[in-house]
């Protein structure tokens, strides 16, 4: 009896054990806020500024022709330069990066997350704890982009229509159409 | 005319069963108190409940997180995003997952052994004769095995939630060649741990009321061999619907 006692306790512990230990992981792991315990020794940091980060996001990936090398550590704001101070953690593993790379804030598909890619320069000393990247390249804002172009088009447009084609449909007496339209 | 007075009383018999139930609620959660004095009787139960559950619970999350996988895969891949993979299964076990699966699998495992063991106590006289002993039958019955199931639920919901995930990074990473790097920094840059809380609140809740079902249909069973298996059935149908129903209730809460 007291056998059996012992093997129920024994299950119990080991079944809130892993309870507890699968909460524990749900909740200190997997939120990015949360505290990682795992891969603060295996990567060096280090810091660029950037102009305009866009959709940068902490957690974002850190590639280098593609290859994921490390990711976004700390996004914040250095007002002396009015820039935007991106801190990176990459792998130890890769610790030849000219510290001449060149980081440029790009996106992955038309509308996926930004990420930051490297591209390498020529130096013959690599980056190490702490350097900056000296050369960096904003994000492109899409949004900005399209305006940019719809302004052009529709100012290209307005100029060379205002002084054709009003004068000629006023003339030809078509303006009923329009206003019929818009009633409808 | 008829047809009204059924129905009428259809209704009322339905309201009669949502007081019933909510009276028994009362009377086992003023027991639940003087049961921790006792804490072997609720250990056992825990036991019975939780880690007897263990088994079917990892086997299914881990096969409901390799679906996720797959389908999940299939899905982004359409747009070029199959790297959110980890954040589709994350956030789909977490938030709705895992709680509701673990509720209908704990219902079907846990609940229906509670229901039956107690309405067998039930037809074997063993309540009326802890009664006549003046043995509170609630109190030494029907609040442990309450407690159980309160405790074990979230604890099984976590246990699910974790093996899912494994079983989507297993398909994700080891099968469609996702980056595991990728697949985990953006799990950790899209969970919050307010999803976490939510999942967590859930299953309390579905704990709550699977348990509190399980117990109440076994304790109101009928004590014949055919009432106990009656009885076993409306605790799962039961169990489903109100899971279910709870569900959309927080889900929409919780927006």
């Amino acid at each position: 009896m007291a056998q059996a006692n012992r093997s129920i306790e024994i299950g119990t512990g080991l079944f809130v054990l892993l309870g507890f230990a699968a909460l524990g992981f749900l909740t200190t792991q997997l939120p990015g806020s949360g505290l990682q315990l795992t891969r603060a020794s295996q990567s060096y940091a280090v810091v660029a500024d950037f102009d305009d980060i866009g959709g940068l996001k902490v957690g974002a990936p850190v590639t280098m022709a593609g290859v994921r090398v490390g990711q976004v550590n700390a996004i914040s704001y250095d007002s002396s330069v009015y820039k935007a101070r991106v801190s990176l953690s990459i792998d130890r593993q890769y610790d030849h990066i000219p510290d001449d790379s060149d980081a440029a804030i790009q996106t992955s598909g038309l509308l996926g997350a930004n990420y930051i890619a490297l591209s390498p320069g020529g130096s013959d000393t690599f980056l190490h704890g702490g350097s900056q990247l000296q050369f960096t390249q904003s994000a492109i804002v899409l949004e900005s982009l399209i305006n940019k172009l719809f302004a052009n088009f529709s100012g290209s447009k307005d100029s060379s229509g205002s002084k054709d084609n009003p004068g000629g449909k006023d003339a030809s007496g078509n303006t009923d159409k329009p206003s019929g339209k818009t009633s409808k | 005319m008829s047809g009204v007075s059924q129905r009428r009383s259809m209704a009322l018999d339905a309201l009669a069963k949502l007081g019933s139930v909510a009276l028994f609620l009362l009377r086992v959660l003023g027991q639940c108190i003087p049961v921790l004095a006792r804490p072997r009787l609720v250990i056992a139960q825990i036991y019975n409940a939780g880690a007897r559950s263990l088994v079917i619970i990892m086997l299914c999350g881990l096969f409901v997180g390799m679906v996720l996988g797959l389908q999940g895969y299939q899905l982004l891949e359409r747009f070029g995003s199959e790297s959110a993979l980890g954040v589709v299964a994350a956030l789909g076990l977490i938030k709705e997952l895992g709680p509701v699966l673990t509720a209908l699998l704990f219902a079907g495992r846990a609940g229906t052994s509670l229901c039956s063991e107690i309405g067998l106590m039930g037809a074997t006289d063993q309540l009326a004769a802890m009664e006549m002993m003046a043995v509170d039958p609630v109190r030494h019955v029907v609040a442990p095995r309450f407690l159980g199931g309160f405790i074990a639920m979230p604890l099984l919901a976590a246990i699910f939630n974790c093996v899912g995930i494994y079983g989507a990074q297993l398909v994700g990473v080891t099968m469609m060649g996702i980056q595991p790097g990728t697949f985990w920094s953006q799990v950790q840059g899209a969970v919050g741990l307010r999803d976490v809380n939510e999942g967590f609140i859930k299953s309390l809740v579905f704990g709550a009321a699977c348990s509190l079902l399980a117990v109440y249909e076994g304790y109101h069973a009928e004590p014949t061999a055919a009432g106990v298996g009656l009885a076993t059935t409306r605790t799962v149908v039961t169990s489903a619907v109100l899971v279910l129903l709870l569900d959309y209730v927080l889900t929409a809460a919780f927006l």
